[in-house]
């Protein structure tokens, strides 16, 4: 058990080594891969992979020879992983039948501990087909004669792609002749929002070639044609090249009211700016005093444009001698401080406000903590970006 | 922020250089309808100014109000007194108004109901920053003008103990240092202030300044100004002299002593003089500094001494401190017990209102928003409903 248990940590560490090798590569070079998806029916042999990559210098020509992944490879992988899996699951104490791949990370990431700033960096343990890239299957028979019709365009997935794409055109344009016709036309409008196009790599990504940027905006062009005319049949069709945009604002975190002993309804919350670290205490009801660290907030900032700063979210809501504030603030200088309390502010006023109001906040950047910080000083350099001065000799 | 944008634009509204019309909306109008329009001309100005010009019958239906100083009163009773800020403000609106608050009336009715036999009452006006303490004691010197008082008025203390150019070793005294400058500034605003008295007051000693120039008793006052005029050098012990004459005579009764001075806390601090030896000097060295405690002291009768505590021009203290126990020190506070502390504090809301009104009546605030209810919320929550940082404000608004 033990002895089996090594082999698989060895198969592990061999694939999370593999995998963060692979993936870098992956980033820097150009590769084919098989449109598996878009030729349907027929299984290609696949012999070699050509894998470039773009790194050109003397030092790296090893690295120019093509990496081949057999199928046999791929499926050797596959069958690793998913042992490797269960006795993850094992070694975590999970249940090997529904382990699944957020599990694996999660249990990763707490087996291999990583300070690195880069999440790709860190180690992984993906299924293979996300971690080798996408093989172009061979486009040719044993007798030279290419499958496809349209091989000797270069770019055979991208063209195909088009003229289905054109001929589903064609189809609706006369169906709609038809509809309009018997007289049954009816104007539909398809609602698009909250989705938005492919982008060109994830495009690329799909028909597994390289596209131009002109190419991309055709297909885009005959999509948006498509789409103005009517027929439900290609609405399937289309969504394959639509992905879904996640609204930000949906993501507020909104404190709950708290209510004290008088039953004054009141708020707290805290905000960050540079070193500064603020906590605010807003009551609902005041008459518009602000007392920081105990002293009074004219007393504490003495500049005005720390008070503007102060001022700024109830101005914006309109409710300037509305609240009472007692804030605790510490770090920083003057300027982040107020910063500080104004980012604390704006968020302990989200519970007191529509969610109308909390969007316009959002959309003022009332809400956003600032992430600007120090630059750190670089050695040869007087400062973060300041040179030493420059003596010609 | 954009939409409060679009608000403003929209609510934008001209502001007329005549004041009669400051918060509707109009377009220029002719000069007949200028003529038809002068009936309404009181009430805007009702709500910020009165016509009260006399401070002896400034009571609580003025509170709140401003009143105008006549210019010519400023040059005699104000030769040096005003802040330099407020002069600016003067020399801008062409006039000088002062509002009637709470402090100063407090102090007024206790003026107007002193016994001049019992010994001089201290009051001491203290307060955070910028409350307007210094223009409190402004108005109170100018009541005690109005009725035929003699002022004593000391501007500011604490220029009497930094950063003075010539010091003199006094003659008098030798432990004692001598400020030449300073005096003799002081005693020819005193001989504006002050020129009817001089002649009616008479020295009861004699007085030899020099191997050539002596004061015979019995001669006026005006004699030992001039002298301390002429003779620079001799100028602190001519004021020396004043301020003892003035003590020993104010008990007589043929006249009423107001002794005021601003930043009182300077008699008990620190200075930042130097010996020749680079040693510091304390204020008791100082000439000046030893006849102003005297004339402080409680112990002469006919008059009042009305004192203000300020930390702006103090030296050593701390910026947030405002108290009299902090600002004058155990000393400054053993030596002023007893007296009576008024505190002066920030602007009510309809003070507050008043001063917003008197500023858009002259003009001063030319931002459209500054007339909306939006605008004002924004300023007495930028300042605080503090004078002096409201003034600041305005200024560039």
């Amino acid at each position: 058990m033990a002895a089996s248990r090594v082999s698989c940590a060895a198969a592990a560490s061999y694939r999370l080594f593999l995998g963060g090798r692979v993936s870098l590569a992956r980033r820097q070079g150009v590769w084919k891969a098989a449109a598996a998806e878009l030729q349907t029916g027929a299984v290609f042999q696949i012999l070699r992979l050509r894998h470039t990559t773009g790194v050109t210098t003397k030092k790296n020509v090893a690295a120019l020879r093509r990496e081949t992944y057999t199928v046999d490879f791929i499926k050797k992988q596959i069958e690793e992983f998913n042992i490797g899996k269960r006795h993850l699951a094992n070694m975590m104490g999970e249940d090997p039948e529904t382990f699944t791949q957020e599990d694996i990370d999660r249990a990763i990431a707490y087996l291999f501990p990583s300070g690195l700033f880069e999440k790709q960096a860190r180690p992984i343990m993906k299924h293979p087909e996300q971690i080798f890239p996408k093989q172009r299957a061979i486009q040719w028979g044993e007798d030279g004669r290419p499958f496809h019709f349209l091989f000797y365009t270069g770019k055979q997935s991208y063209y195909s792609l088009m003229h289905e794409a054109y001929g589903k055109l064609l189809e609706a344009e006369k169906h709609q002749n038809q509809l309009q016709a018997k007289g049954l036309f009816s104007e539909k409008t398809k609602d698009l929002i909250g989705s938005r196009w492919l982008i060109k790599e994830e495009l690329e990504e799909m028909l597994v070639e390289k596209l131009s940027d002109q190419d991309y905006a055709q297909f885009i062009r005959l999509l948006e044609r498509l789409l103005t005319l009517h027929g439900g049949v290609e609405e399937e069709f289309v969504q394959r090249f639509r992905r879904s945009v996640t609204i930000q604002s949906k993501k507020q975190l909104i404190e709950p009211v708290q209510y004290d002993e008088q039953g004054m309804a009141f708020s707290t919350s805290e905000g960050k700016r540079k070193s500064a670290k603020a906590e605010v205490v807003v009551y609902e009801h005041g008459s518009g005093k602000i007392k920081v660290n105990g002293i009074d907030y004219l007393l504490y900032f003495p500049v005005t444009q720390d008070r503007e700063q102060l001022m700024f979210p109830f101005c914006f809501l309109d409710r300037l001698g509305e609240h009472d504030v007692t804030c605790t603030v510490s770090g920083g200088g003057r300027s982040s401080q107020a910063g500080a309390i104004r980012l604390a502010v704006a968020r302990a006023l989200c519970s007191f406000v529509t969610k109308e109001e909390v969007e316009w906040m959002r959309q003022a950047g009332l809400l956003t903590p600032d992430p600007r910080v120090r630059e750190r000083k670089k050695p040869g350099q007087e400062g973060a970006r300041r040179k030493f001065t420059w003596k010609k000799r | 922020m954009l939409k409060r944008m679009t608000r403003l634009v929209s609510g934008a509204q001209q502001l007329d250089p005549g004041r009669f019309w400051h918060g509707e909306p109009q377009a220029p109008q002719s000069l007949a309808a200028h003529l038809d329009n002068q009936v309404p001309d009181e009430s805007p100005r009702a709500t910020s100014c009165t016509s009260e010009a006399d401070p002896a019958r400034h009571g609580e239906q003025h509170e709140g109000r401003h009143y105008r100083i006549p210019l010519q009163d400023l040059g005699t009773v104000f030769p040096h007194g005003l802040p330099p800020r407020f002069g600016m403000q003067v020399r801008t609106f062409n006039e000088a108004c002062l509002m009637v608050r709470k402090p100063a009336l407090e102090l007024l009715r206790y003026l107007k109901n002193t016994n001049f036999a019992h010994p001089a009452v201290r009051y001491v006006l203290y307060g955070e920053t910028g409350t307007g303490k210094t223009l409190s004691l402004c108005h109170v010197i100018h009541f005690c003008a109005k009725q035929d008082w003699l002022i004593l008025h000391i501007p500011d203390a604490h220029l009497w103990v930094k950063n003075c150019r010539g010091l003199l070793q006094s003659a008098y005294n030798k432990q004692r240092f001598d400020q030449p400058v300073e005096a003799s500034s002081w005693l020819k605003n005193f001989k504006t202030a002050n020129e009817r008295f001089l002649s009616q007051i008479k020295v009861q000693e004699k007085y030899v300044w020099n191997k050539r120039e002596s004061t015979e008793k019995g001669r006026p006052l005006g004699e030992v100004v001039e002298q301390g005029l002429t003779r620079v050098k001799n100028a602190t012990d001519a004021v020396g002299v004043v301020l003892k004459e003035l003590k020993s005579q104010s008990g007589s009764g043929a006249f009423r002593l107001l002794v005021a001075v601003d930043g009182v806390n300077a008699l008990w601090g620190r200075t930042t003089l130097k010996r020749e030896d680079k040693s510091p000097m304390a204020p008791e060295e100082l000439a000046l500094v030893r006849g102003m405690r005297k004339m402080v002291s409680n112990d002469w009768h006919g008059g009042a001494i009305v004192l203000t505590l300020s930390q702006t021009g103090s030296l050593f203290k701390p910026r947030k401190a405002y108290l009299p126990q902090e600002l004058l020190g155990k000393e400054g506070f053993d030596a002023l017990d007893p007296f009576i502390p008024i505190l002066v504090s920030n602007y009510s809301p309809e003070e507050f209102e008043s001063c917003i009104q008197y500023y858009l009546e002259n003009s001063w605030l030319q931002h459209e928003k500054a007339q909306t209810e939006e605008g004002k919320k924004e300023l007495l929550f930028l300042s605080n409903a503090n004078p002096g940082q409201l003034e600041r404000l305005c200024a560039y608004l």
